[in-house]
């Protein structure tokens, strides 16, 4: 290490932008492991156990992609991002993929040249209230303290929002999510504005969780995916399919269950070619026949992982709304495997 | 009694002293003449009593009717229901089960030894620049301590650290060398020049070399597997250990007759100081990403200790400026009329005293430096407060709040109170002067 960094440093002035842009994939099967930037946790998203083992429904991304290029899921190093780093750390080449529940924007896509490769949830900012508050719509918020997040797109929504409908508000600015909880419990503020999964999220530490409600109201799109640098179409396309590939094993009906059954063959020819015994999709990838089962063999198709990680059966007690394949009445879809 | 039989009014024998009466005496009087003293004491009092009475009323059913073993925060809460009635409680269990990630990171648990021996060398490490009493045959180990504690942190082998400290022996034998044959000024442009020729072009392959010849190492850990206390201290320390000397050298400067010497200083000192650590730990994290190419691995925490370092150095040579100007005028011109060159006049004359009336500055940016290593929460570094976030972000300990907070509270205050008082008992030590 010594020597690389003294290396680094000489060479620090002219070789800015002098790293070749293709070849992550060779980069990561060279390093024997998938760099995939996180967050600093995320109730659900992204956060470690006792043991130091990362878990959640974004961890389950980089977790699939690294089985598909390496063929095991444990073979990632995670990599904490805050909302200052995350975007430098995926520019830099620090870590090779981002998911990060980083909404899909279009200066994030164009300007910051980032290449989001799909959706992976849904979600919208929304607020919560007491319920003995007696309000039943964001409408008749008007003149409300609100407890919202300094320095981040909801801010502005909020501000949009309430100057559409006409009507004014108080906010009580505060720095985290944590931080929010504890002033919106101490009475601080009448409403808790953020993201609707993480009101959910909140909403469920709470002693008396039925005293507190989310309200109907969605005033923001905000569709969280993983992304990738530009210039490396290759390995945006392999994140694309893996990702892909765990919705349409959903909408086809590939579980962790019936996996190694429906990998030796069957009369369908779409779940054949996804789980490679039939047609060469892994080789066009650059990658092995099995890639497809590899990803979905770490936590189940699209759906298990919801379910596993922010769903009904969780605290978090997520329903698929949006998030449902589009057979169900949602947005989650996947092109053909074709 | 014999002499007393005569007159039976006087008395013949002491009395025994009796105790003073009660209200002028023990604890009775202490209230009387410090709580109670006039009717405003009184009413002040009355009040503060008051005000202590709430504080405890909430605070210890908080701390003591809590639930130490539980799975999760619904859980503890339950527990809490049955036991007490209430949920008021603290719920320690959080801690019971996370107490090794706050204080060592994501570190392999069958590894834990590692820091913890390393943490217990550096005491016999400090013992003898921190106790005059100790044998000063320890200071070779004191010089080898930082290499040892790199090679117990990060493992690996054991070569690494024992070329790069070869380095600084090879620059002590280049200083000596060549001061005999060709002079002061070669002997020290050659002690900097020497060692860094070896740290880059040889140090490599030699250690490469030695460690396939002679595998001795331990298993390597990555640096991302650092957090908690122990990222706290490896920063905290290497900072203090390293901006001490630094600062030292730039309050010199800033004082020297040497033009170009003292642009740079000031320039290097005022810089650092108008801007703040947050920015300069940004710097660390962002923009260094950005200049490197993507093949160099500059250890993230590396480049932060680097920045704190200076940051820390650039406050330290103020606070030893200061001591320095405080030193009478008649003190150099003394040690210049003993004849002695500048670095004996300071090492002998100057430093000690300027240094002495420094300590209460020099520690408290000590405690700072040590309180800001926090900062690193922000460029994705997990020191405490970052595992306290990571913590709160699993599912089943989501909304623990106070209970991580006032544990590293707790651990912060029992290292930067051992310090002050350190301080404190240096002070009455070196006091010369007769108050």
């Amino acid at each position: 290490m010594k020597k690389s960094v003294f290396f680094g440093t000489l060479a620090a002035a002219g070789l800015a932008a002098g790293f070749a842009a293709a070849g992550t994939l060779d980069d990561v099967k060279a390093n024997g492991t998938l760099k995939c930037g996180v967050t600093t946790g995320l109730v659900g998203f992204a956060a470690p156990d006792a043991s130091g083992k990362w878990e959640g429904f974004d961890v389950s991304v980089c977790r699939a992609v690294a089985a598909a290029v390496l063929g095991d899921g444990e073979k990632v190093e995670f990599v904490p991002t805050t909302g200052q780093t995350r975007f430098t750390a995926l520019a830099s080449g620090e870590i090779d993929m981002l998911a990060r529940n980083t909404t899909w924007t279009f200066s994030r896509d164009v300007d910051l040249k980032f290449t989001f490769v799909g959706v992976n949830y849904y979600d919208g900012q929304g607020f919560m209230v007491r319920k003995d508050l007696g309000v039943s719509s964001a409408t008749e918020l008007d003149g409300a303290t609100v407890c919202i997040q300094t320095g981040t797109t909801t801010e502005l929504n909020l501000a949009d929002y309430f100057k559409a409908n006409n009507m004014s508000y108080e906010p009580v600015p505060i720095e985290t999510n944590a931080e929010a909880q504890q002033q919106y419990l101490a009475g601080a503020c009448d409403v808790y504005t953020t993201d609707a999964s993480g009101l959910a999220a909140t909403r469920a530490t709470f002693e008396d969780a039925d005293a507190h409600m989310v309200l109907p109201e969605i005033i923001s799109k905000e569709p969280l995916g993983p992304l990738v640098r530009h210039g490396d179409d290759q390995w945006g396309d392999i994140v694309r399919w893996t990702l892909n590939a765990l919705i349409a094993a959903e909408e086809l009906g590939v579980t962790s269950a019936n996996l190694e059954e429906m990998a030796k063959g069957t009369n369908n020819p779409e779940i054949n070619r996804l789980l490679g015994t039939e047609g060469d999709l892994g080789g066009m990838l650059g990658l092995g026949a099995t890639w497809a089962k590899d990803a979905i063999s770490v936590g189940g198709n699209y759906g298990e992982v919801f379910a596993a990680n922010i769903g009904e059966g969780t605290p978090i007690a997520l329903a698929r709304g949006l998030n449902a394949q589009w057979t169900q009445g949602g947005l989650i879809y996947s092109p053909p495997f074709r | 009694m014999t002499s007393s039989q005569h007159a039976s009014y006087v008395r013949t024998e002491m009395l025994p002293e009796s105790p003073p009466p009660l209200t002028e005496s023990g604890i009775v009087k202490w209230v009387k003449e410090n709580l109670f003293s006039g009717w405003i004491n009184s009413l002040l009092t009355v009040v503060s009593l008051y005000v202590i009475y709430v504080c405890l009323s909430h605070i210890i059913p908080w701390v003591f009717q809590s639930v130490w073993n539980a799975g999760s925060l619904t859980e503890c809460r339950e527990i809490a229901q049955e036991a007490y009635g209430h949920t008021h409680g603290a719920c320690w269990a959080v801690i019971k089960e996370r107490w090794h990630q706050l204080l060592f990171g994501f570190y392999p648990q069958d590894l834990y030894w590692r820091p913890i021996l390393a943490f217990l060398l550096m005491f016999v490490a400090l013992a003898p620049i921190l106790f005059d009493r100790v044998p000063r045959k320890l200071l070779f180990f004191t010089a080898i301590y930082p290499f040892l504690m790199i090679w117990l942190c990060w493992g690996g082998s054991i070569w690494g650290p024992v070329c790069a400290a070869l380095g600084f022996v090879i620059g002590y034998f280049t200083l000596i060398t060549l001061e005999k044959v060709a002079g002061s000024l070669i002997a020290i442009i050659g002690m900097f020049v020497v060692p860094v020729m070896w740290w880059l072009y040889l140090s490599g392959p030699v250690s490469e070399m030695l460690t396939s010849t002679l595998p001795i190492g331990l298993q390597a850990v990555g640096s991302k597997d650092i957090g908690g206390f122990m990222l706290s201290f490896i920063i905290g320390l290497s900072g203090i250990a390293l901006s001490f000397p630094i600062g030292l050298l730039l309050a010199l400067g800033r004082q020297s007759n040497l033009f170009i010497v003292k642009s740079i200083c000031v320039g290097f000192i005022e810089f650092i100081r108008g801007v703040p650590l947050i920015t300069l730990l940004f710097v660390a994290s962002l923009l260094l990403g950005y200049f490197l190419p993507k093949e160099v691995t500059f250890d993230l925490i590396v480049r932060v200790i680097i920045l704190v370092t200076l940051f820390a150095a650039a406050y330290m040579a103020e606070v030893i400026r200061g001591g320095l100007a405080a030193l009478p005028r008649g003190q150099y011109e003394a040690a210049d009329a003993l004849g002695l060159d500048y670095w004996k006049s300071m090492r002998l004359i100057i430093l000690p005293q300027a240094l002495k009336i420094s300590i209460p500055g020099i520690v408290s940016t000590f405690i700072g430096l040590f309180k800001d290593t926090v900062l690193v929460v922000f460029v994705g570094l997990q020191d405490p407060i970052g595992f306290s976030n990571l913590i709160r972000a699993a599912t089943e300990w989501n909304g623990i709040y106070w209970e991580l907070f006032v544990f590293i509270g707790a651990c912060f205050f029992v290292c930067c109170f051992s310090m002050s008082r350190y301080s404190m008992y240096l002070e009455r030590k070196l006091q010369t002067d007769h108050r």
